[in-house]
Parts: structure tokens; sequence; C-alpha cells
């Protein structure tokens, strides 16, 4: 909720940004974190995903995306809609690890559908009996939709009425009646052990297949309570399907292997199987947890099932294999495989066949979908649902207002990479979205920890993949980079195919990406890395060869007595390389010492790229391939430099300015020394009070850099402009002398420090922006030039803003004298994390524009102030103050919009802005008879049976604020945080196999 | 160059007031107007101008009421003595590098002979070095305790200045909690109380605070209901004037007021609610932007310079022209004796416009605070 603040100022000042914006999260966009259960409604044509945080996340078309969240925080078991009927659909049936069932409805709210919960149903335990018994193990509500059968841990199967969800206590079927009819060589006094599955026969919804952990399968007539079939398995069972006509079953055990049962008249017992198979045998094999039948009308049934790998051999692998006849592919998975199902026409006729369209299969790290009708059975690229954190997240960066020109040639460049892919339509596309279409095209771009950066179409609702730029192959890396498991040979059994995106390995950490910079109207972009690497690259539609021209950047200037202990550079690839058509390098330049880019940003009207480093920063001209400039960050100490290099070799570690190594050790020598008394009680946190100071080892570190045209010798002259901030807090600034256009090639760029400022509060300087004589930044380059944004100011006195992490203040230039400030931390005790220079439109007109300074501080929220008068607004909770690596990964977008990690592998977005908001709205058909909405109104008594209200009751709509759209005009999207800049120079240690990676910090 | 100075023959007037200086033996006599004394540094300038002694670093001392001989080193102090003299301010002159500070003095009576024979006769009576008095740019602000008449009894407000001192700050902080008064009756609630000295630091080498205060205000700002990190980030953020108001775990060495209803807000000494802390306005939040630090900047390599204010308004600009002009004729060192012709009758004389020389200008802006 908002909280104004200054009170007693004048409420007209308070009134432009007090007004306009609101604060809410809108969709999540991403992979869902940490999914454990999925289901497939058929009738509905659409996908519910479960996770262990206990969020409901449905899917349909791509924008049609519906969202619940359990109260209880608890591990989304199972999943279950209940079969969609003429009336009756949109219900799913939840069931959390804590043992309880809880029933969800799509319902219509203004229009739009909305996922809430309804009710909730706990099997009470028995008497007598450990609460193990009635733990569920099986749900499945019958195609009647009035029952649901849960079956359980001892064996008992309990019927539930829908959806009211009141126990039908006469109906439990227990183990015991079963038993009776089992013949007593079988029994052998043993219990039949926990309900493994139970299925309903796919043309009589009166019979049910129920099948016992020990291997007992029973068809049972539900109405006379008696039953038809036994089949008497000795093998562990996992699982159990029918065969869409009713006459065989396939049951799949623990030992690797599946049967295939014929079913015949009542009364009978079957000893055994008519086919029974281990496919990855004879060596012993890992169980077969689901298994599906498939009948296809072009010929043999698809047998779909996962598991059954060989124990020592392949016991580590993630399959899920597809049978067809003699075709047998082994879908080979990067992480544990939740479940799966396929996707074919809801109503079969008599003597017809399913004739699976897709197979869907949710892994714990991406959902992949297969072509099952087109030979090869290729992959469908998934409109949502994208793995972001295939390699983790390094950095990210928003592009808003991209020209179309661009905006083709990269989705053409995207194409083009990935030609193996179905172009079968997304099988999943229920729903309607109706949001309206995105006003203009947004591109996310994320860095990744193995040298790639991702174009993410982020103009609407679902984050689509564009475009994938890889930086590995211009190094020479230890291990060959690329898709070698997809040529395995032909003789390998079983035949492993590799799906799916998911790579968190990283081949070299040095190739991570720490820092992007993108000009959209000259498709020229920087990618900076790990190791001091800064491609300049550009992008071609035409495949080349080229040889990548290399430029090494001496950033201490051969300062004696330094010695780098860090990792080495990355040695560039000798000679042509080849290049896909896409964003193609031109110019490498390398750091020295090749310490972490910390910052960049470009410049494409003058060709100049400048780059930071914890030492020092640089510019390069691109066009001419000469280093303009390279200057170390701090002042020449050689005790000081020392203690960097030292520090940049040493491990990462999670020290925070405010306790230092040496203090905890001063801490530590004291606890030693208290350490006699026995009533020393437990030590506290203590926090220690000291100015910053300049020997802080990482005060060199570049935090920003900026390019202006302004004024900062004379106020008669303006001209080019660099400027660059530091942990240390200070700015420094250069007078560029860049060429015209036409005399790029005969004369050189030069540079010279006009001014140097040092805020004596030392906190680190997060961004640097200048603001025109009207008090408006300063327009990006060529924006002007292209009639795209108003020529700045150049008659009135500009205006410096520098923000630090405690501070903002405005400076007038050229005559450096201080304007205006806000101390934040000072009022607040919070710390800027990251900053943005947004301007409100008001809604009377969108001429008239007012600028305000966005904040995410360290505690996660956003603040906003006046700008240049820097006068608090508004602030808004955005962040938990805990999730630091949400907080670092936080960006802005121009138009008010931002988007933050809240799972490695998922983004929040979230809306500033009360008239610019992406959030998805969409309708699922869901048409119910009226007598069935009134269940919902009858039973309030049952088990947890409760009636929510709320969706009865429309909530309000907010009157539309006055002002309606936010712009974000600041380019430097910082990662506002000591640590987070701290950590980039730290070499990583190589990531161990089978961990994620959480967002760098 | 000496224009003709209005009223010379009604010295006596109303407005003017008799100035007799005294330098080693000699004596000068002139008159001001009382109305507009001007500023030290004007005065000053005159005085080595009458006295002839234009690059001589001198004291300046008056006669008060009393008989006390007081310095006059300041705007304040020089219009105290102007405003108290009647009907003839008495100044001695003494040079800076045989003063006798000793001189100087409130007790005065007793050693009101004394004093001027010391003056009179400062080689006579060797006295052993003293600390010098600075002048006030010189002067630098030390840790205090400030707020004692607004404050209850039980806080005790402490001004630390780490400014000018290598001293580490030198404490450190921790969460804990405190049993309040609280409208539910006794209520342990959270605070910050300061953990541990350095010894060495300001903190220790003050006195001011001791391990176990409770911190309630950082800079006027309340800790309840912030973080150990939060306090922790705005204490350093203000750690060039840091102001923190303590509960001290002491609570016998408080300073005790005569009066329980003298403080100038008025609130109730022995309150310890929370609720009477933040309602009290802080007398140093006036000040505080002014002492605030200033940044550094450094133009073409040149010297590191602080960054001025930008001038808010247009009046303000005018003050500041006037002060450059006041700087020079402070500095402005000699004039030729011909001139010097300074009849005790010669009437206010508004010696700052006088002598105008643009030579010394920029020499002037040197090194001076302001240069716009």
């Amino acid at each position: 909720s908002p909280q104004t603040k200054g009170a007693g100022q004048d409420p007209a000042s308070l009134a432009p940004a007090a007004s306009l914006s609101s604060h809410r999260a809108t969709v999540e966009h991403g992979f869902p974190s940490q999914p454990s259960a999925l289901a497939y409604d058929p009738v509905l044509r659409v996908m519910a995903i479960g996770t262990k945080a206990g969020a409901v996340k449905l899917y349909g078309a791509p924008g049609v995306e519906l969202t619940g969240l359990h109260k209880e925080t608890a591990t989304v078991t199972q999943l279950h809609f209940l079969p969609g009927q003429v009336g009756v659909c949109g219900w799913l049936l939840s069931l959390l690890d804590d043992n309880t069932l809880h029933l969800w409805e799509v319902c219509q709210k203004d229009g739009c559908s909305h996922l809430e919960e309804t009710r909730s149903f706990g099997l009470p335990g028995r008497p007598g009996c450990s609460p193990g018994i009635t733990r569920v193990t099986v749900v499945l509500p019958m195609s009647s939709c009035a029952v649901a059968c849960l079956g359980t841990e001892g064996g008992a199967v309990y019927f539930l009425a829908l959806p009211t969800l009141v126990l039908l206590e006469d109906k439990t079927l227990f183990p015991d009646e079963i038993l009776q009819s089992v013949p007593d060589e079988y029994r052998c006094g043993k219990a039949l052990g926990p309900v493994e599955s139970i299925q309903e026969h796919p043309r009589d919804s009166s019979r049910l297949l129920i099948g016992y952990s020990r291997g007992l399968v029973v068809l049972w007539e539900q109405s006379t309570r008696v039953v038809q079939h036994l089949f008497l398995g000795n093998q562990q069972l996992e699982s159990l399907a029918w065969e869409q006509s009713g006459k065989s079953i396939v049951s799949s055990h623990s030992d690797g292997g599946y049967m295939v049962w014929a079913v015949s008249g009542a009364g009978q017992k079957t000893q055994q199987p008519v086919m029974s198979t281990i496919p990855y045998g004879p060596f012993p094999c890992k169980a077969i947890s689901k298994i599906l039948w498939r009948t296809c009308e072009s010929g043999n049934p698809f047998i779909i099932f996962s598991g059954g790998m060989p124990r020592a051999s392949y016991g580590d692998r993630h399959c899920v294999s597809v049978l067809q006849g003699q075709t047998l592919a082994t879908l080979d998975f990067t992480s544990r495989v939740i479940d799966f199902f396929t996707v074919q026409s809801p109503e079969v006729a008599e003597g017809g066949f399913e004739n699976p369209r897709a197979l869907v299969v949710l892994v714990e790290e991406e959902l992949v979908a297969i072509d099952l009708q087109t030979p090869g059975w290729p992959t469908i690229p998934a409109p949502y649902l994208a793995p972001l954190h295939s390699s983790a997240i390094t950095c990210s960066c928003h592009v808003s207002n991209v020209p179309l020109k661009l905006w083709e040639r990269i989705i053409s460049a995207g194409e083009q990479q990935s030609p193996r892919l179905s172009s079968a339509a997304w099988p999943i596309d229920g729903g309607k979205n109706l949001a309206q279409e995105p006003t203009q095209r947004g591109l996310l771009l994320t860095g990744h920890e193995d040298g790639t950066v991702r174009f993410w179409d982020a103009s609407g609702v679902s984050l689509k993949p564009l475009y994938k730029l890889g930086t590995a192959g211009i190094f020479q890396t230890d291990c060959e980079h690329n898709d070698s498991l997809n040529q395995a040979g032909e003789e390998e059994w079983p035949p492993f195919r590799k799906v799916g995106c998911f790579d968190p390995y990283s081949d070299d950490p040095r190739l991570g990406v720490q820092k992007i910079a993108l000009c959209k109207y000259t498709a020229k972009m920087v990618v900076a890395g790990t190791a001091g690497q800064v491609l300049v690259m550009e992008l071609s539609d035409e495949k080349s060869e080229h040889a990548v021209s290399v430029a090494t950047v001496d950033l201490l200037q051969d300062r004696e007595g330094f010695t780098w202990k860090g990792h080495d550079r990355l040695a560039p690839r000798n000679g042509p390389l080849p290049f896909a058509p896409g964003f193609q390098p031109s110019v490498l330049v390398q750091c020295v010492p090749p310490a972490a880019v910390t910052a960049v940003t470009l410049h494409s009207e003058w060709n100049l790229v400048a780059f930071g480093t914890s030492h020092g920063f640089g510019l390069f001209d691109y066009y001419r391939r000469n280093p303009v400039l390279a200057s170390p960050s701090r002042s020449p100490c050689g005790s000081r430099s020392a203690a960097s290099a030292r520090a940049g070799c040493r491990a990462r570690r999670g020290s925070t300015p405010a306790c230092p190594p040496p203090q905890v050790q001063e801490a530590n020598a004291q606890l030693a020394e208290q350490a006699g008394p026995p009533e020393v009680e437990m030590t506290p946190v203590q926090r220690r009070i000291e100015p910053r100071s300049a020997d802080d080892s990482l005060s060199g570190v570049v935090r920003c850099l900026y390019f202006a045209d302004t004024f900062l010798r004379d106020a008669a002259h303006h001209g080019p402009t660099m400027w660059a901030g530091t942990n240390s807090g200070s700015v420094f600034a250069y007078a560029l002398e860049v060429p015209s256009q036409e005399k790029f090639s005969e004369r050189a760029v030069e540079a010279v420090l006009g001014k140097e400022i040092q805020l004596m509060h030392r906190a680190p300087v997060v961004a640097i922006a200048v603001l025109d004589g009207r008090g408006n930044p300063l327009p990006e380059p060529y924006e002007v030039s292209r009639d795209l944004a108003k020529a700045p100011d150049m008659q009135g006195s500009h205006s410096m803003l520098i923000s630090s992490e405690e501070q903002f203040k405005v400076f007038t230039l050229p005559k450096v004298s201080a304007k205006t400030k806000f101390k934040l931390t000072a009022h607040e005790g919070c710390r800027v994390r990251k900053v943005a220079l947004v301007s409100l439109a008001s809604a009377s007109s969108e001429e008239r524009l007012e600028n305000c300074l966005a904040c995410l501080t360290n505690l996660g929220d956003i603040h906003i102030f006046t700008v240049p008068s820097l006068r608090p607004q508004v602030h808004y909770g955005c962040i938990r103050k805990e999730d630091i690596s949400g907080i670092a990964s936080c960006v802005f977008t121009k138009h008010g919009q931002g988007f933050y990690l809240i799972s490695p592998s998922e983004f929040e977005r979230f809306s500033l802005s009360a008239r610019n908001v992406t959030e998805p709205l969409c309708r699922l058909e869901v048409a119910r008879l009226q007598d069935t909405s009134c269940l919902r109104w009858d039973v309030s008594q049952g088990q947890g049976g409760f009636a929510m209200a709320a969706s009865l009751y429309p909530h309000p709509i907010a009157p539309a604020p006055a002002i309606t759209s936010l712009c974000v005009s600041f380019q430097q999207q910082l990662d506002g945080d000591a640590e987070a800049a701290a950590s980039q120079r730290y070499p990583r240690p190589a990531q161990p196999r089978g961990t994620t990676l959480p967002y760098r910090q | 160059m000496n224009r003709p100075h209005r009223g010379a023959a009604g010295s006596r007037g109303l407005g003017t007031m008799e100035v007799k200086s005294k330098f080693g033996a000699e004596f000068r006599r002139f008159s001001l107007e009382r109305s507009k004394p001007g500023k030290f540094e004007e005065f000053y300038g005159l005085l080595q101008h009458v006295h002839k002694i234009p690059n001589v670093d001198v004291l300046v001392g008056y006669t008060d009421i009393h008989g006390d001989l007081l310095p006059i080193n300041n705007d304040d102090n020089y219009h105290k003595a102007v405003s108290t003299a009647n009907p003839l301010l008495r100044i001695f002159i003494q040079r800076k590098e045989d003063a006798d500070y000793s001189a100087f003095g409130t007790d005065t009576m007793t050693r009101k002979k004394n004093v001027l024979s010391n003056v009179l006769r400062p080689d006579n009576h060797k006295k052993k070095p003293h600390i010098v008095i600075s002048m006030p740019q010189d002067f630098r602000p030390v840790s205090s305790i400030i707020d004692v008449d607004i404050l209850p009894e039980t806080h005790r407000r402490v001004r630390l200045y780490k400014y000018g001192t290598d001293k580490p700050l030198g404490f450190y902080i921790r969460d804990g909690s405190s049993v309040r008064v609280t409208p539910h009756g006794l209520e342990k609630v959270p605070g910050i109380f300061i953990s541990r000295l350095v010894p060495g630091g300001l903190a220790q080498s003050t006195g001011l605070l001791a391990v176990n205060d409770e911190v309630l205000e950082v800079n006027g700002i309340e800790v309840s209901g912030k973080s150990l990190d939060q306090v922790t980030d705005m204490m350093i953020a203000n750690s060039r004037n840091l102001i923190i108001t303590v509960r001290p775990a002491n609570q016998r060495n408080n300073v005790v007021r005569n009066s329980r209803t003298s403080g100038s807000s008025g609130q109730s000494t022995e309150s310890s609610l929370p609720s009477s802390t933040p309602n009290i306005v802080a007398n140093f939040l006036q000040g505080e932007e002014e002492s605030d630090e200033e940044d550094i900047i450094i133009e073409d390599n040149g010297e590191p310079q602080q960054i001025p204010k930008a001038a808010p308004t247009s009046e303000s600009l005018e003050s500041l022209t006037q002060t450059d002009l006041l700087h020079e004729s402070t500095q402005n060192g000699f004039l030729p004796s011909s001139e010097v012709n300074l009849n005790h009758s010669a009437g206010s004389i508004s010696m700052e416009y006088e002598v105008q020389d643009p030579g010394h200008k920029s020499l002037e802006e040197d090194g001076t605070i302001i240069t716009l």
C-alpha cells in the first residue's frame, strides 16, 4: 500500500507523483520455481502446474494465465481437473503434502476469469490407527463429476462428494473387502499395501481399476461393490493405465518393467499378463513411475513411460521413453521428471483412436512439448514458461519501444537458429486472451553465466524467447561447447535424445555476462563479461566469416608493484570465425587486469564504448578501433592496489561494508578476551559504526558510466562528455573531442579530464544523469535526430544528478555548485540499490511531463522523488527485504514497469504506473449450470467446507489516477549493490554439477 | 583618494562613538558610527591603518563596562564592544607574537590594575605560553551534550564530531530490549543499544556514551521500529556529524535542572514513554544543513575545493559581492602616511569604501571560501 511522505509539505508539491502511480505486481514471467504437480484438462485445453510453495498456475493459449495460491505453504503433490462435461468444468482438485484436498474454481469477474479456492477437505484419521494410514496416495475425480476416489496409504479407498467435498463414509472400500475375493495362496496373510493407482474404465464409469502396491490389481464395480476381475501381479506396482477401448490394461512396476493384461468378463482371476517386458533390461533397472497407453490410427499404439533406466549405467538420467512399435526414443532431460500427459481430443468414439497430438513433459526446470504427429517427434517451441535460468542469469537489461525494423531482424535471426523445432501449433490453446495488444515492443535481455545473451519479447503477458546470442565461441575454452550430445552415435542403447535447454553447467565462469548495452537505433550492442572482456557487436542479417579484432586496455597504466592474482583473461580464438546471422562481434576489448566489468555504456553516435572494472575505466573508439582513454579509478597508492589484488583472488565472501573482515577479526579478538566470565550471554549481533573509509579495498569499483552532450568547462560551449562514478564516492568527468561524422576515420577522439568530484560521504555512486535547462534528462543518442524525442534545452543551464547509495544530489553545470539534495539513508535508514529517472505524463495532456526519480532500496521499497527538487513523494513496498537476489536483479522499464527475479527462473513484473500495466486478462469458457453454482452455498457444514464469497462481490474498481503513464528515461540501470559489485570481481569456482545457480548477488 | 567625510564636525552626535585605541605607547582616537559598526575585519583593517601597522598581526582587546579586558576577534564580540561602549570604546592592541593572553579575563575587578599594567608593560611580565584563541574560521566543533534544556532528564543527546579528528568513532550497536511504561502496563520492547566502545575511539574518549545506553534517536529520527541494519546505515550516513539521543544505562549522572518546568518545550522530565521524545524539536536541526560536510571538486587538475551551495536568489548574490568588497579593504595594506591624518574628530568614516585597488582583487579571491 502506498505511503505518502512529508506530511508537513505543501500538498500541491505532493500531488503530481503521489496521485500518479500505484504499485502492483502484475504477472510472473518464466518458469515456476520448484514445480511439483501437473494436470491437463482436455476440454478446456488448459494445463495446471502446482509448486512446492503452494501455487497453482493455469496456462492455456499464450496470454491465458491464471494463478492461485494456497493459504497453506505446502507442496502441491497432485492436481486433477474435474473431468469436463457439458455444464461442469473449470474445477480443479489439488492435494497438498499436508494431506488436505482443495477445490479450485475458475470463476468470472468483470468478464475475466480468475482462479479461486472454494473448499478444502482433510481426510479424518481412523481411530486407533496411525495417521499415516489415511495419507492420500491417489486422487481420481470420476467422470460423472459427482464423486472423487481417494486411495490411501492404508489401502482403503474413500469416496468424496463433489463439489461439496463431503466424505461419503458408508461407501469406503477397505482392503478387507477386496481380500475376501483374493485366493488364499496369493494372500499369504500379507496386506495389499497402499493404493498406487485408481483408473476409471474408459467406457463404463462405474467400474474402477484399483492397483495396490503389492501388485494386486482389481477391477471393481462401484455400484454393486463387486470385484469383477483380479489381476494377481507379483511385482511391486507403480502405476496403471487403460487401453482406451477398455480391453486391456498396462501396469508398470518397480523393477523397471511393464505388463499388459487382458480384461475379460466378470468373475475372472488372471495370473499371468499377456505381455511382460523390462525395456531397458536385462540388468537391474529403476522403477517405471508412470505409464500411458495411447492408441493411434496410423499404427501401433504409443506406450509412454517415465523412468525404467538401467540402474548402474544410467540410473542418474531423467528420462521419458516413447515407444511406438519398433520406434523408441529415450527423451533425456537435465532435471527430474515431475509428470507428463498427452494432448488428444477429449472424446473418442467407440472403436476410434486417441491419436495423441503431443506429449507434454514437466521436468523440474522446464516444460517440453513433443510433437507426436511429425516423424522424428520434434520439440514444439513453448510460447511461455521459458526456462530463464537455462544458464544462471547474471544480469538483465530492458529496451523499450524497439523499432519494428530491429524487432523483425532479431526475430528472423532467432528463427534461423532453431530449424529443428516442430512447426506444429502449440497444443495447449484453451481460453481467450482479452488483454489489449501491446502498444509497443519491449525487449528484455538477460545475460547468462555461460556467456549467452537471450532476447525475450517482453511486450505482453507471456515472455517469449526471440533470439540467443552466444559469446563463448569467440574464446578458447577448455571444453568445446556444442550440442555434441545430440549427435550421439546411432548404435547407442538406450537411444537417448537430449531435449530441453536447461543446462546449468558453465564450462568457464569467465564467460559470464556482466553488463549489456544495446542501441536500438543502430543495432549495436556491447556485451561485457567476468574476465574483463568487452565485445562490440553489430546485427547482421547474413552469416559471415571474419576475424574479430582484439585490443587490450591496461586500466592500471602499468602501475608498479601490482600483481593480479585472479583469473586469466580469456584467450580469443585466432583467425576468421564463422558467425550465424544475428549479432556478430566486430571488436573485442580486453581489460588488464582481467577483473569483471562492472559498468558499461555505449554511444553509437560517437562510436564510443566506455567500460569500467574494479580497477579503472576505459574509453574505446570502435570505429577506429583505438583506445581513447584508460584510467585507474583510485589514487596510485601501492599498498592499496595490492590489497585490491588480493581481494580480487579471494573467494567470494558474504562480507558487507558494515562488517568487513578486519573488524570481524577485531570482534573475535574481543570475544576471546571476554571468554573468561561465565555469565557471558549469547553474543548479540553487533554493528560497527564508522564512517566509510577511502581505504576500502572495493573503493575503486567503477559503478556507473554515462555519456552526455553538456556544458562541462564553460557555459558557452557544450560538447560530448563522459562521466564515471566509483564505489568510494568519486565522480570523474571528461570532456571529449569527437570529430564530426565525416571525419571519424581521420581524427582520433580525445578525452581530457575536466572535473573530479569527491562526495564527502563516500558512498558508492550508483547513477549519474545530466538534466537539460528545463530539468529533463538528456535524450539517448539518435533519439533526437530520428525525431523520437524533443531536442534538449541547450539554452538554460544544465544540471547534474548524482545518486549515491545514501543520497541524491543535484549540482549545477558547468560551475559545480550544490543545488538540492536528499539524504535518504540519514532519513530512512535504507540504501539505494537501483535508480531510474522517470517522467510522469499527466492524463490531461500527454505533452506535460513531470520528471521523477524512482529508487529501489535495500529494504525492497520503491521511493519516488521529484526532479530536480528531490522531494520525496510516495513509496511502496515491492520486494521482500530478505530477497537480496530479487533486489539485485531489478530493472525498470521506461514506461513505469519493472522486473525482478522471484526465483532463479522467474521474473515478477510490476507496474508503478496506473495506466501502463501488463497483466493477464483472459477468459476460460466454463459454462456452468445454474444449479451447480448453487451447490456452493448449501454446504458449509461439511469437513473443511469453506464458502468463499469473495468471487460474488467484485472488487470496486479503483478510479483512474490523473497521471497515467510513467516513463523511465535513465539508462543507468545499475546493480545498486556494493555486494554485487564486489562479488562480480571475485572469480567463482566452477559450479558443481547438479546445483542450480542463484542470481548473482 | 581620501574622500571627504560626512559630518566631520559633529563627531559626538547621536550616531557616533569615540574610539581610543592604544598600540604600544601610541594612542589613536577616531570615531565610528554606532549604528553601522561594520564587520570586525574592516575594523581590524582600520586599526592597522590608523596605527600604521599594515602587516603586523595583532590581537585586539577592549575594556568593557566592568573594566575587563576582553578580546575582539569576530563580528559578534566586536558588535558587543561597540554596543556596550559608553561613551568611549577603549581598544588595546598587542602584537600577536608577544601577546599576553592572560591579560584577557573575566574576573576583573581585582586584576584590573594588573591587566592594564600588563598591557602597558608586557615585557616586564613574562608569562608562560598560553593557548592561542584561534580565529573563528579555525574553530572546530567538539563533541558535546546538547539540548539539555528540552530533553527529559533521563535522556541525553550527544553530538559526536568526527570532523577534524583522526580518531575512529569507535562504537558498536546491537539489538536488545528494554522495559517501558506503555498504556498496557510495563512491556518489553525491542531497542538498539550501544554494545561496545573501542578503546581510544571518539565515543570512549568523550565519555558521553557508554555500553548499554539505549539509542533512541539518530540525528532527530527515531529508531524505534527500525532494524539494527537500518540504524547502522543511518549512523554511518550521519557519521561526520552524528547526534545520538540515548537513555544512558547509568542514570545517576543525569543533568539535573533547577526548575523542572524550565525546559523550553515543557516536556515532563520524568516521562520515559516513547511518545514523549519525538515531539521535541531539536535545536540542532536548524543548523544541520549548514554544518553538513561539503563535497569536493577538482577542476582541470587544479586544487581541490569545496563545492559551494548554488545561490538560490539574487539577494544573496548581492550580499556576496559586498563581502568581496569588504575583503579588499581588510587586506589592502598600505596607505601613504599623508593620508593617515586621522583626527579623532574626522567623524564617522566608512573606511571600507575608501580604498579600492583593483590590482589586488585576483589575489583576494584566491583562498577565500566563496567565489561565484
